[in-house]
């Protein structure tokens, strides 16, 4: 059986539980063992970059230093938690400067980054681990040609020259991933263009005009549903279009769906078993799309 | 007496040092004003509020309260699209970081930066937990959290000088 230390970051476990039950529950029915590691702490993504980059490198290399002890690589289900601790993890393994900088602090709480483990995104799990193969092989409840307008969010692919996750111009995995469910990963206009999340709460005009974008052009596509992989993606499509039909009197009613529900709808494990409930938009449409 | 040199840190080369010895603003001075970055921002289609080389140029020119104490350089979403393309190789989202840095420390801390500021170093967390959730996990089948290790990670914080940075609120938004 293969193991990583989950990390799961400071949004999911507060606020969307449907993303980490049927995170857990795929992964576990896909013979991967998640592991709850004590004492990790917010990855210090881009909020906390913007306040002090040195601190964040330090601690997402806390969090990284937690996995070496345990003896363990690294697992994300947030982007946002990929590209923190998979840019400092590949910083810090490649630039011995900044890694004696970094332990310097570290030190204060008793911690060394020795870079001995990974940082992988469970796409990278599922393509990886599992196989493409074996993936297939364990669908039971195919998702009938169900239109997906696949979304990633910027930070499974960029930076790239740090992340090394796909190509950020012409990513497949994702698109591979969502068709290994029995679903037509369809194309969109701005596909790859951000949803403009992180300016929620600063410029909250700019942000749902981005995303408004994003809805509008996956509509115009006849897309089912949206799939996302990060937690914020996720907030500023679905609550989002509740913004939308206040701000502009405009409704989409596009449904939003994390990649890991979908898995978990086409391995057969019971909707009731998912906290669907936690979607603005519901999802009712494509339940029954998918028989 | 200048007013540029009552501040007396105001000068181009300066304000150019300054940025290129804060950790993300190395790259700066490789900009050629293509204007690559702003044709694939996000924000900038959406808002004349934001254009990447603008900021770029405002700050080589060493034009340093404007940079700093604007509101643009706070409407980067960090897409990091800009940095893909960049033909120059400028780390131009780093960029952005470097000086949004240099900002909160002459005290323009955006409300919003100084409550994730909060409570990183009072929960260890940025979203703080819900305590409904944290009383639902097991109905939903899940594990209980673990707890946040908020004692190691404030020496952290206490090392880096992150705990001693003034989160003066309301000033700029």
């Amino acid at each position: 059986m293969i193991s990583y230390a989950l990390f799961l970051g400071c949004t999911i476990p507060a606020r969307q539980p449907h993303y980490e039950i049927s995170a857990r529950k795929a992964l576990t029915k896909l013979g991967i063992e998640l592991v709850d590691l004590e004492s990790m702490t917010c990855c210090a993504p881009p909020p906390i970059q913007s306040i002090d980059l040195e601190t964040s490198l330090a601690v997402a290399a806390y969090n990284i230093c937690l996995a070496e002890e345990a003896d363990l690589n690294i697992v994300t289900l947030c982007t946002g938690c990929f590209e923190s601790l998979a840019m400092a993890n590949t910083l810090l393994k490649e630039n011995q400067q900044l890694k004696a900088k970094v332990n310097k602090i570290l030190a204060e709480a008793g911690k060394e980054f020795r870079g001995s483990k990974e940082v992988r995104h469970y796409l990278q799990v599922l393509t990886n681990d599992i196989g493409l193969e074996k993936l297939k092989d364990s669908i039971t409840r195919p998702l009938n040609n169900l239109k997906v307008a696949s979304f990633s969010g910027c930070h499974l692919l960029r930076p790239s020259s740090l992340l090394r996750f796909d190509d950020p111009e012409r990513p497949r995995i994702f698109d591979t991933l969502i068709e290994a469910l029995g679903a037509r990963s369809i194309w969109y206009k701005n596909k790859l263009r951000c949803c403009g999340g992180l300016l929620r709460g600063y410029a909250d005009d700019v942000a749902l005009a981005i995303a408004r974008d994003k809805i509008v052009n996956t509509t115009n596509a006849g897309a089912d549903c949206i799939a996302t992989l990060c937690p914020f993606c996720f907030l500023t499509l679905d609550l989002g279009q509740m913004l939308m039909k206040s701000t502009y009197k405009e409704e989409y009613n596009m449904p939003v769906i994390h990649y890991a529900e979908l898995l978990s709808l086409s391995l057969g494990i019971d909707p009731k078993e998912l906290a669907l409930n936690f979607h603005k938009v519901k999802i009712d449409k494509v339940l029954e799309k998918i028989g | 007496m200048m007013e540029h040199e009552k501040r007396g840190k105001t000068s181009t080369i300066d304000f150019i040092k300054e940025i290129t010895r804060q950790h993300g603003g190395e790259t700066i001075t490789f900009c050629y004003q293509c204007g690559t970055c702003a044709s694939s921002c996000p924000v900038a289609k959406t808002t004349d509020r934001y254009n990447p080389r603008e900021i770029i140029r405002l700050a080589l020119l060493g034009i340093r309260d404007e940079v700093l104490f604007g509101d643009a350089i706070w409407l980067c979403s960090s897409c990091y699209n800009c940095q893909e393309r960049c033909p120059q190789k400028v780390e131009i989202a780093d960029v952005i970081y470097a000086l949004r840095n240099i900002a909160i420390r002459e005290g323009n801390v955006p409300n919003l930066y100084a409550q994730f500021a909060a409570g990183l170093i009072s929960e260890g967390r940025i979203v703080p937990m819900s305590k409904f959730l944290e009383k639902k996990r097991a109905d939903y089948g899940l594990p209980p959290l673990k707890p946040a290790g908020v004692e190691q990670l404030r020496k952290i914080l206490a090392a880096t000088g992150f705990d001693k940075i003034q989160f003066r609120k309301g000033e700029t938004v």
